[in-house]
């Protein structure tokens, strides 16, 4: 049954499949930024019917366990059950966002339109918890992200495998040409300039992924996926040290905007 | 991507097909990741093992399907599922040969996750049912011979206690399919005699003695039967140390023999009693539950209380370090889960023997340190980020007295609504048990771990390991907390050690229960009932839930993927009754089960350590900055950043102090504070620390308890938390305690504790023993853990250990000893001084200042002084805060004041007058005296800050903007005597030779 959608406060769904454990975090996030957050478990969202909704965010955790590698169960549902959905609710310019494992599942669904693209392992080859600086590229084409370009965001890191990897060296430039790096690693204590980015030097880029880049968007700019956890600065004192600002809360602020 | 055709072994089925669906037909599928860490990790491990012959290794995951499935089928599968398009290879059918493959498997009904939710998605996909079962593959090249891969086998790549495995291709692990009848035998036991009585505990390792056993055969004498295998499995269960804590309650007569010779007579009625009776006397207005229940619950907030718990996984991470820590968290959340609190947080505390040990000294039967930490951290990052919980603190300790017995202390903090967790099951509740399902894993795990390990227990004990499954007990959170929420049960425990035998039997002790283990879900067919009813699968909880409420809480558990069945009901007959079907198993009267134990009465000795005719100092010429570097790089004070790391400690988003701090975030902190979510309309947060000191229970445990608990306590404080409102928790993990000496040391720890909760008006909220940890008859190093749990008033004004400011001033609170039993540099330089600095006798005061002065927000940054002393501890908070610092050190001998250590000088081995002596450059530096703490002030606050500590405290430097560590050495009293004595001195190193002895990364190299 479709929900009568109260344009003040947007209804934000966040899906929660067995193993989904930042999604409490991530609930928060929205409603501070202006959102109606709704945790729904998968099991009760199909057969799919988001028409109720006006922003879809794929929060962070271990879907079914990470079990055939990470988000990937969750990306066979995604496909399987909720694809048809998904890809209408993009086309129609609905925001939908997906953190760590939310992005790792869009990733390996196609739902972010990088099939040559995976998130590996780690090259540190470990599981890595840490914070980090990345900053919003000023070229990426999500219209949604508009408001933070060239911002930083400072926030935490906690992932296994969130190396982006790419199927042949080119991948990545077409990538970048095509204005679909949306957030990049930079360098600790840098302030954003071309020279800041972390250049792939751990612990900057905590996971060696391909040219510094932290997440993506897909053709259309409505879909968004990132490793980093935005949800996990939201308010000052969550923040271990350093200036204040560079606050994830701000990338929520407009995940909402563009849901109203 | 490479697909062959696929090409199935038809016809092999191993056994009968599970279900209809699934037929005999087998498809093996390997699949390689290109730059899979596995493949650098494996030649490095064999390097250090001696196999330097080792070049390269291919690492293959298999799966083994078994159904009907086209082509087609295995192909999609293949493309959807199984493989990476960007990273992967596949082979369909036979693999590639290879030089020398191994490939192991987890034994049929170890836990394989992969293999199930392989089943699931084939489901999704819509591909015909299948079976599927996996395995790793190892393909090794390079100079490699026969003996090569054998020592690969056994010390790196297979563990027999959960893993088979195979030269070349190994079938495939699926669960065991077998039928049994259902039968309850009867094990003769009346007229076996004392001897026959003791030989039937040994062969079906009950871990009872004579005593018992004869108790539990006059039971039976008086029904005019034998009991059936499950009865007895149920009251060994009942009456192990584990469950019972029969030493804890044991009547005990210590002698104690005083360093002076004087032998005293002691009569102890309870060590439990003891701790419960210090607690009583605090009365803390904010104690909710203590002692009684899964977990200690204290109050937080108006409306929210806090529950702690800490456990120990010791023998099951001995064996399997993985599965051991890895379902040791698991545990510890579920008794979070056991007093109906939402889980927050987890903790852990870490034992290894040394991870440099000689492969000639690893006795046999022993993993070594290294392979067991590295199993051991792995197992609790993977329970711990799976489900969500923040891992915020902790501690990792090597010394070779944990070389036979590692330690793996897990904790975990909850939160609740005051007042609703519900503990009244009623007659006609249902029982209802929810989460996982029922397998033979983690048989015997009670009685098990109330025994000594020795090199055969691997065969015996195989069942009692098991691997966890994280995600089960995820569902179990989420429905738990819904449940309660909604008044749907009116008791719950968790499914731990003992099973369903221990959470009935105990939530049916005033009533009676009836169970129909029919229902009981299983993994696999073919468990005994005995098996069903004791097994210690893990993921379980039990619930009481009125019969009216059992359709919504299982609408519950579907919505959140969580098994429910209901298998039986509480009673008013006084009776546990087990049926299998129409197979009766067991009928005992619940009170045989609690009260008919019989009391233990054990005896202790305990002497205390003569004072050494002349300590042997240190040198008296000794390079004290080459010093300060060692210390910072000892195994037991260097960064622990690659450890810690693993741990997601930011998931909830309340993480306000990390383990980490500074600039560079690479400073080590004191203690955690958290801030949970729920709970953000107001200031309070939660602190976490521990305390342990393990080194000094061979030289004094009295002493070592109390030190144990400054610690803990004095870290708490260093990060902000109410001198006034901590609450302590105790973990022993002793050796054989019908040992006298290993209990006599025991007991000194527990009236050093009982000692301590007064001196500190800290009441034990909860604790856990873990005895007989001795292997081949050596003794785990007597260690106790004290976790600690306060309230920062003002998340606002919480301090760290990294120094913030140039210009600042460096105070020091309390005073230093020139003993140095038991410090890091009494390792490091191999002194033999078993003088243990005493404890402190009024330790509050102080506290109470510098929480004054944090709470105020005039202190920036506090630092303990504990492992290497105050040189470590200056240096740590320069490498946190990258800033240089120069202080100057006040030589002195004690505490003023202080008349030694524990009563009648026992622990201070009274006849070394410290008072006046000078001591050596050395013990200055690095004595590790409890209740220190550093601090960093602005200039400004120099007069408040002087004026709240008074004599609790110096100024003794400042932060300076140079690069290095400064640190001078006052001329203290005259007359020194000690044989190290040295004028003042002083030392110097640069911040970059401290953070690289420390550990830390440098980012740019």
């Amino acid at each position: 049954m479709p929900r009568v959608v109260a344009m003040s406060e947007p209804p934000v769904l966040i899906p929660h499949a067995p193993g989904t454990n930042r999604d409490t975090e991530a609930a928060a996030a929205v409603a501070a930024a202006g959102g109606d957050p709704r945790i729904e478990p998968v099991a009760d969202l199909a057969p799919a019917d988001f028409s109720g909704y006006a922003a879809v965010l794929l929060p962070g955790g271990f879907s079914y366990g990470d079990a055939l590698g990470a988000g990937g169960r969750l990306a066979l549902e995604l496909q399987a059950w909720f694809g048809a959905e998904l890809r209408e609710f993009a086309r129609s310019g609905k925001p939908i966002l997906g953190i760590c494992n939310g992005f790792q599942a869009l990733v390996k669904s196609g739902l972010l339109g990088c099939r040559n693209f995976t998130l590996a392992a780690n090259a540190g080859g470990r599981f890595e918890c840490r914070w980090v600086t990345v900053r919003v590229e000023g070229d990426c084409r999500s219209g949604w992200l508009e408001p933070l370009r060239d911002s930083l965001i400072r926030c935490p890191v906690a992932h296994g495998e969130g190396r982006l990897a790419a199927a042949d060296p080119t991948a990545a430039a077409e990538l970048e040409r095509a204005g679909r790096v949306a957030f990049r690693y930079l360098a600790s204590g840098s302030s954003g300039g071309a020279a800041g980015v972390a250049g792939g030097a751990y612990p900057a880029n905590p996971n060696g992924s391909v040219n510094d880049i932290a997440g993506m968007c897909d053709p259309s700019g409505a879909v968004v996926g990132l490793m980093p956890h935005p949800e996990d600065h939201i308010v000052d004192w969550q923040r271990p040290s350093g200036p204040a600002g560079a606050r994830g809360s701000a990338l929520f602020e407009a995940f909402v905007e563009a849901a109203r | 991507m490479r697909v062959r055709d696929a090409v199935g072994r038809r016809g092999s089925a191993p056994e009968e097909p599970e279900s209809a669906a699934a037929t005999g037909v087998l498809t093996r599928i390997g699949v390689r990741t290109a730059d899979h860490p596995t493949e650098r990790r494996i030649p490095a491990a064999a390097a250090q093992l001696g196999v330097r012959g080792l070049e390269a290794c291919r690492f293959w995951t298999v799966y083994h399907l078994e159904g009907l499935l086209s082509d087609a089928d295995v192909a999609r599968l293949c493309a959807e599922v199984l493989v990476d398009p960007v990273t992967d290879t596949v082979i369909v059918g036979e693999p590639d040969g290879a030089a020398w493959a191994v490939e192991v498997a987890p034994l049929a009904g170890v836990t394989d996750g992969a293999a199930r939710e392989l089943e699931r998605a084939a489901a999704v996909l819509g591909v015909p049912p299948l079976r599927a079962a996996t395995a790793r593959r190892y393909e090794l090249s390079g100079d490699l011979d026969e003996a090569d891969i054998a020592v690969l086998e056994a010390r790196l790549l297979v563990n027999p206690t959960i893993e088979r495995s195979e030269r070349g291709e190994l079938g495939p692990s699926f669960s065991p399919t077998w039928e049994a009848e259902p039968a309850a035998p009867p094990v003769p036991l009346l007229g076996l005699d004392d001897g026959q009585l003791a030989e039937l505990s040994r062969q079906r390792m009950l871990s009872l003695d004579v005593t018992e056993m004869r108790a539990i055969q006059g039971h039976f004498n008086s029904c005019g039967r034998d009991p059936s295998d499950a009865e007895l499995q149920t009251l060994a269960q009942a009456w192990s140390e584990h469950c019972v804590h029969k030493t804890f309650k044991a009547e005990i007569h210590l002698t104690h023999t005083r360093a002076d010779g004087r032998v005293e007579l002691s009569h102890h009625d309870g060590l439990l009693d003891a701790l419960r009776r210090a607690t009583a006397e605090l009365d803390g207005d904010w104690l909710r539950s203590v002692f009684v229940d899964n977990a200690g619950i204290i109050a937080f907030d108006d409306e929210l209380d806090l529950a702690v718990k800490v456990e120990t996984h010791n023998h099951p991470s001995a064996l399997e370090p993985f599965g051991g820590a890895n379902t040791g968290v698991g545990g510890v959340v579920r008794d979070i889960l056991g007093v109906s609190a939402r889980p927050i947080a987890c903790t852990d505390v870490l034992c290894f023997g040394p991870e440099d040990l000689e492969e000639a000294d690893l006795p046999v039967g022993v993993l070594h340190p290294r392979r067991i930490r590295d199993g051991v951290v792995a197992g609790i990052g993977d329970y711990g980020n799976k489900l969500g919980l923040p891992t915020v603190n902790g501690a990792v300790l090597y010394d070779r007295g944990y070389i036979g017995n590692p330690l793996v202390f897990c904790g975990a903090v909850g939160l609740l609504p005051a007042g609703s967790h519900p503990t009244e099951p009623r007659a006609g509740d249902r029982i209802i048990v929810i989460g996982g399902r029922t397998g033979r894993d983690g048989i015997g795990g009670a009685t098990f771990s109330s025994a000594g390990l020795d090199a055969t227990v691997v065969g015996r004990a195989g069942s009692a390991v098991q691997i966890g499954d994280p995600i089960v007990e995820k569902g179990c959170i989420e429905v738990v907390e819904r449940a309660r929420d909604q008044g749907l049960y009116n008791a719950i425990t968790d499914c731990g050690a003992g099973g369903l035998s221990s959470a009935v039997g105990e939530m049916g002790a005033e009533l009676g229960a009836e169970v129909d283990l029919a229902t009981v879900p299983l993994k696999y067919p073919g468990l005994a009932p005995w098996e069903i009813w004791l097994s210690e699968a893990q993921e379980r909880m039990v619930l009481a839930v009125p019969a009216a409420r059992v359709a919504p809480l299982r609408e519950l558990c579907r919505t959140w993927h969580t098994g429910l069945s209901d298998i039986g009901s509480f009673t008013s007959s006084g009776r546990l009754v087990v049926r299998h079907g129409d197979c009766d198993v067991i009928d005992l009267p619940m009170d045989l089960l609690h009260d008919g134990l019989p009391g233990r009465t054990l005896t202790a000795t305990h002497r205390d350590r003569a004072a050494p005719a002349r300590p042997v100092g240190p040198p008296v010429a000794i390079d004290s900055e080459k010093l300060l570097l060692d210390l910072l790089a000892h195994p037991n004070v260097a960064s622990r950043e690659s450890i810690i790391r693993s741990y997601d400690h930011e998931v909830r988003g309340g993480t306000v102090v990390r383990p980490f701090a500074g600039p560079g975030a690479d400073g080590p902190t004191d203690a955690a504070v958290l801030k949970p979510l729920g709970t953000w309309h107001h200031d309070k947060a939660v602190a976490l620390a521990v305390g342990l000191n393990p080194r000094l229970t061979p030289l004094d445990p009295w002493v070592m308890a109390l030190h144990a608990i400054d610690e803990a306590f004095r870290n708490l404080i260093a990060v902000g938390a109410d001198p006034d409102r901590v609450a302590l928790l105790d973990n022993f993990s002793w050796g054989d305690p019908t040992r006298p000496d290993r209990l006599g040391s025991l007991v000194r720890a527990v009236q050093g504790c009982v000692e301590g909760a007064r001196r500190y008006r800290a009441p034990f909220v909860s604790g856990k023993d873990s005895l007989y940890n001795e292997f081949d008859g050596q003794a785990v190093l007597g260690t106790l853990l004290i976790s600690a749990v306060g309230v920062v008033p003002d998340l606002h004004r919480v301090a760290t250990s990294a120094l913030t400011a140039c210009g600042s001033d460096l105070w020091l609170v309390g005073h230093g000893s020139d003993r140095l039993g038991g410090s890091i540099v009494a390792d490091l330089l191999g002194l033999d001084d078993t003088r243990v600095p005493p404890p402190v006798t009024d330790p509050l005061p102080r506290y109470r200042a510098v929480h004054d002065l944090i709470a105020s927000g005039r202190v920036r940054a506090a630092h303990d002084v504990s492992d290497g002393g105050i040189a470590v501890a200056l240096a740590e908070m320069a490498i946190g805060g990258q800033l240089g610092l120069r202080a100057t050190i006040p030589a002195d001998a004690a505490e003023p004041g202080t008349p030694g250590g524990s009563p009648s000088g026992a622990g201070g081995n009274g006849s070394e007058a410290s008072g006046g002596a000078r001591p050596g450059l050395v013990a200055v530096l690095a004595n590790e005296a409890p209740g220190r703490l550093l601090l960093e002030a602005p200039a400004a606050e120099r007069a408040a800050v002087a004026a709240r500590l008074g004599t609790l405290g110096r100024r003794i430097g400042s932060v300076t903007g140079s690069d290095q560590i400064e640190i001078h050495v006052a001329a203290g009293p005259a007359g020194g005597s000690s044989p190290a004595t040295a004028g003042p001195g002083h030392l110097k190193v640069t911040l970059a030779a401290a953070r690289s002895a420390f550990g830390c990364h440098e980012s740019s190299p």
